[in-house]
C-alpha cells in the first residue's frame, strides 16, 4: 500500500502539475506532491526497519535494506530541492529566462523524474530497471534545455545522444543476463526478476555475464559519469537550471550507481571472482584522478562541482568494486552523505550566481557579506565535501582508504592524490568568492533557507553521531551486497 | 525447421544490408526508407522466429514492430521532415570507404564477442546474434560519423532495432512487459528529438550539429 502511494503521489502530481502549469500555486503542489512521497518513503523505510525485506505486487517490486534507504534518500532531497526550486524558479520566471510553457513543463517532468526514479529504486526486475533509467534521462532532457540559450540546447542535445546510446549498451547487457538467466530459470517474466536471479547465481554461466557485465558497465557507467563516459555530464549540470542540477548530481548518479551494483553483485557471484569489481575500481580509480585535475581548471562554477561530483561518484564505485565490508559500508555511507551536500552546495552555487547574474567564478565575490547564508552555506558545503572532519563525507572517505589500504594498499597513494588535488582545486577556487567586499554587480536575493541549513545540519550530524538505525541498515545492506 | 532457419539468416542479412545501407545513405528520405525496410524484415523475422518456435508472444512483438518501426515512426519523422523542409537536403558524408571498412570490422568483432554465446545457444535463432550486435554497432558507428541531427537520431533508432533484434536471437524476446516498456521509451523519445530538431533549428538555423561546438571545455 504505501508502495502504491509511494509512486502513485509523484506520478500523480506530474499529471496534475501538467494541467496547473504556470499558476501561482504550482511550485506549492510541487512541494506537496514530493512531501508526501518522502512520508510515504519515510512510512516504507520503517516497515522495512522491523519487518525486513519484502516483496510486494506479484513479485514486481523488492524492497531491502540497500534500496529503502536510496528510496528515502531520493524522496528526501527531491522534497527540499522543490522547496529550493520555489523562489529559485520564481525569480528566473521574473528575469524572463524560462517561459510560461517552460515552467509547466518545469513542474511535471520534475515529478516524472521523481517518479522514474523511484520505479528505478523499486522495481525487481531488472528488465523494468532499465526501462525506468531511460525514463529518468528522458524526463531531465528537455529541463535540460529549459532556458533554450544554444549552449543549453546544445548540452541536452549531447546529454540525449551520450545517454541514449550508453543505456543502450546496457540494454544488450540486460539481454544477455536474460539469456543466462533463462537457461536456469525458464522463459517469461520470472528470468529477469532480481530476488530470483541472486538465489541460482551459481548457476548462471559465467562466460555470458562477463560478456554482459562490460556492457553493463559501459552503459550504466555513462550514467553515473564515469571517466571516460563522463562527457554530457558537465555540461548538463552548467547549463540546466540549478534545482535540476542539484537533482542531476544528488539522485540520478546515485541511482545509476545503484543499478550498476545490483548487477555486479550477480556476476561476481556467478564468476566466482572479484572480475566486476576489478573493472569498476579501475573506471572508479581513473574517475577519480580525471576530475580531480580536471578541477584545477574551470572557470564555471557549476562545471566545477559537476567535476567534483564524477570524483565522488567515482570514489563510490571504487569502493564498491573494492568489495569487504569496510569499504561496502563506506559506499553506501558516501552515497548518502555526497548527495546531501552536493545538491546543498547546488543550492547556494543557484543563489550565488542569481546574485551575481553569471556562472563565472571570477565574477562572483563578496558572498558572505553579501548574503550570509549563501555564502557560509557554500563554506561549509565545501568544506564537507572536501572530507574534512566532523562532516559524514570524512567519515565515509576515511572508511574507504583505510579499507583501501589494507586490501590494496598499492591503490592508496593514488586514491589520496585525487583526494588530496581536489581539496587543493576546491578550495583555492572558492576562497575568493567567499571572501572580500561585496562588487557593485552583485544583487540580493531572498535565499532558501530550510533546504540549505537541513542538509547541512544532516552532513554534520551523520560525521558526529551516525545514528543507530542508519548503521544498523547500512550493515544489513553490507550483508546483501556480499 | 532448417529451411526457416535460413530464411532467418537470409533476413538477419537484409537487416545487415540495410544497417550498412544507412550508414552511407546521404539522402534523408532514403535514410527514412531504409530505416522502414530495416523494421519490416525485423518484424517479418520475429513472427518467423515465433512461429517456428511456437513462441506465441513473438507475434505481438512483431506487430508492435511493425506498427512503431515501420509506420509509426518513419511516419513522425516524415512528418518532421516535411514540416522542417528539409527534404532535399543532401548531407556531405566524408570517407565513405573508411566508414565502410570500419564497418565490416565492427561486424568481424560482433561475431568474435558473441562466439561464447553462439556456442551455448540451443535456439534456432542462435547464428544471428552477431549480426544484431552488429547492427547494434553500426548504429553507434553512424551517429559518430554523421553530423546531422536527423541522421544521428535515425542512428539511434537503427541502434534501437539493433538490440530488439539481439533479444530475438538471444531468447526469443525479452519479457512482454520489458517489450512494451521499451516500446514506450522509444515513443517518449521520438516526442523529444520531435521537439528538439525545432528548437536546433531555430537557435542554430540548422540541423547540423556540427556547430554545437560552444561548450568547449575551457582552457
Amino acid at each position: 500500500m504505501t508502495l502504491i502511494i509511494l509512486l502513485g503521489v509523484s506520478f500523480f502530481a506530474a499529471i496534475v502539475l501538467a494541467f496547473v502549469g504556470d499558476r501561482r500555486f504550482a511550485p506549492e503542489i510541487n512541494i506537496l506532491g514530493s512531501a508526501a512521497t518522502f512520508i510515504a518513503g519515510v512510512g516504507l523505510a520503517v516497515h522495512v526497519y522491523y519487518e525486513g525485506p519484502m516483496i510486494a505486487g506479484g513479485n514486481f517490486f523488492f524492497v531491502d535494506a540497500f534500496n529503502v534507504y536510496l528510496t528515502v534518500l531520493t524522496a528526501f532531497v527531491s522534497m527540499t530541492t522543490a522547496i529550493f526550486s520555489r523562489r529559485y524558479m520564481r525569480r528566473e520566471r521574473e528575469h524572463g529566462r524560462v517561459s510560461h510553457w517552460g515552467m509547466r513543463f518545469y513542474h511535471a517532468m520534475f515529478q516524472l523524474f521523481i517518479f522514474a526514479m523511484l520505479l528505478a529504486l523499486l522495481t525487481n526486475n531488472i528488465g523494468v530497471l532499465w526501462i525506468a533509467m531511460e525514463l529518468a534521462t528522458l524526463s531531465t532532457v528537455l529541463l535540460v534545455s529549459l532556458y533554450r540559450t544554444p549552449t543549453a540546447i546544445e548540452a541536452a542535445w549531447k546529454y540525449f545522444i551520450l545517454c541514449g546510446v550508453g543505456i543502450a549498451q546496457a540494454l544488450f547487457g540486460t539481454v544477455l543476463l536474460y539469456f543466462a538467466a533463462e537457461k536456469v530459470l525458464g522463459e517469461g517474466g520470472e528470468a529477469l526478476l532480481w530476488t530470483n536471479l541472486i538465489q541460482v547465481s551459481g548457476q548462471l554461466e559465467p562466460t555470458v555475464l562477463r560478456l554482459a557485465f562490460v556492457f553493463l558497465m559501459v552503459g550504466y557507467g555513462t550514467k553515473v559519469g564515469l571517466v571516460p563516459l563522463h562527457n554530457w555530464l558537465p555540461d548538463a549540470h552548467s547549463e540546466g537550471p540549478t534545482p535540476i542540477s542539484a537533482v542531476l548530481s544528488g539522485l540520478l548518479l546515485n541511482i545509476a550507481l545503484y543499478a550498476l551494483v545490483r548487477c555486479k553483485v550477480l556476476v561476481d557471484l556467478s564468476t566466482g571472482t572479484n572480475m566486476a569489481g576489478n573493472m569498476m575500481m579501475g573506471f572508479g580509480l581513473l574517475s577519480i584522478l580525471v576530475a580531480s585535475f580536471s578541477l584545477l581548471r574551470r572557470k564555471d562554477i557549476k562545471r566545477l562541482f559537476a567535476y567534483s561530483s564524477i570524483e565522488h561518484m567515482g570514489i563510490a564505485t571504487f569502493a564498491f568494486g573494492l568489495g569487504g565490508p569496510i569499504a561496502t559500508f563506506g559506499a553506501l555511507l558516501h552515497m548518502l552523505v555526497h548527495s546531501l551536500t552536493k545538491s546543498s552546495i547546488f543550492f547556494t552555487v543557484g543563489h550565488a550566481s542569481q546574485m551575481h547574474g553569471t556562472q563565472e567564478m571570477s565574477k562572483i565575490k563578496g558572498l558572505i557579506k553579501g548574503n550570509p547564508l549563501v555564502g557560509w552555506g557554500l563554506v561549509f558545503g565545501v568544506m564537507a565535501i572536501v572530507g574534512m572532519p566532523p562532516f559524514g563525507v570524512f567519515t565515509s572517505e576515511f572508511l574507504i582508504l583505510t579499507a583501501t589500504m589494507k586490501d590494496a594498499p598499492l591503490l592508496a597513494p593514488l586514491l589520496l592524490l585525487g583526494l588530496g588535488v581536489a581539496f587543493a582545486a576546491l578550495f583555492r577556487r572558492v576562497q575568493p568568492m567567499i571572501s572580500g567586499a561585496v562588487p557593485s554587480n552583485q544583487m540580493p536575493v531572498k535565499a532558501s533557507h530550510i533546504p540549505i541549513i537541513l542538509h547541512m545540519v544532516l552532513v554534520l550530524i551523520i560525521g558526529i553521531y551516525m545514528p543507530n538505525f542508519l548503521s544498523e541498515w547500512f550493515h544489513t545492506a553490507v550483508g546483501l551486497l556480499k | 525447421m532448417n529451411i526457416a532457419a535460413q530464411i532467418n539468416s537470409i533476413l538477419a542479412a537484409l537487416v545487415l544490408l540495410t544497417a550498412f545501407g544507412l550508414l552511407v545513405q546521404r539522402r534523408i528520405y532514403g535514410l527514412l526508407h531504409l530505416f522502414a525496410w530495416q523494421g519490416l524484415f525485423l518484424s517479418i523475422s520475429t513472427g518467423l522466429v515465433g512461429y517456428v518456435a511456437r513462441q506465441h508472444h513473438l507475434y505481438i512483438s512483431s506487430i508492435l514492430t511493425l506498427a512503431l518501426k515501420v509506420i509509426v515512426l518513419p511516419y513522425i519523422l516524415h512528418t518532421l521532415i516535411v514540416r522542417l523542409k528539409i527534404h532535399k537536403e543532401v548531407e556531405t558524408v566524408v570517407n565513405i570507404p573508411t566508414t565502410m571498412l570500419m564497418g565490416i570490422a565492427l561486424v568481424i568483432f560482433s561475431y568474435h564477442l558473441t562466439a561464447p554465446i553462439r556456442e551455448l545457444s540451443t535456439l534456432v535463432t542462435r547464428s544471428t546474434i552477431a549480426v544484431a550486435l552488429a547492427t547494434v554497432m553500426l548504429g553507434l558507428l553512424m551517429m559518430i560519423t554523421r553530423r546531422h541531427a536527423v541522421t544521428q537520431i535515425i542512428g539511434f533508432l537503427a541502434m534501437e532495432n539493433g538490440l530488439f533484434f539481439a533479444a530475438t536471437s538471444a531468447t526469443y524476446g525479452m519479457p512482454l512487459v520489458v517489450e512494451l516498456g521499451v516500446g514506450l521509451d522509444i515513443l517518449i523519445a521520438a516526442f523529444i528529438f520531435g521537439i528538439f530538431f525545432f528548437h536546433i533549428r531555430e537557435t542554430f538555423d540548422s540541423l547540423d550539429v556540427e556547430q554545437m561546438a560552444r561548450l568547449k571545455e575551457e582552457e
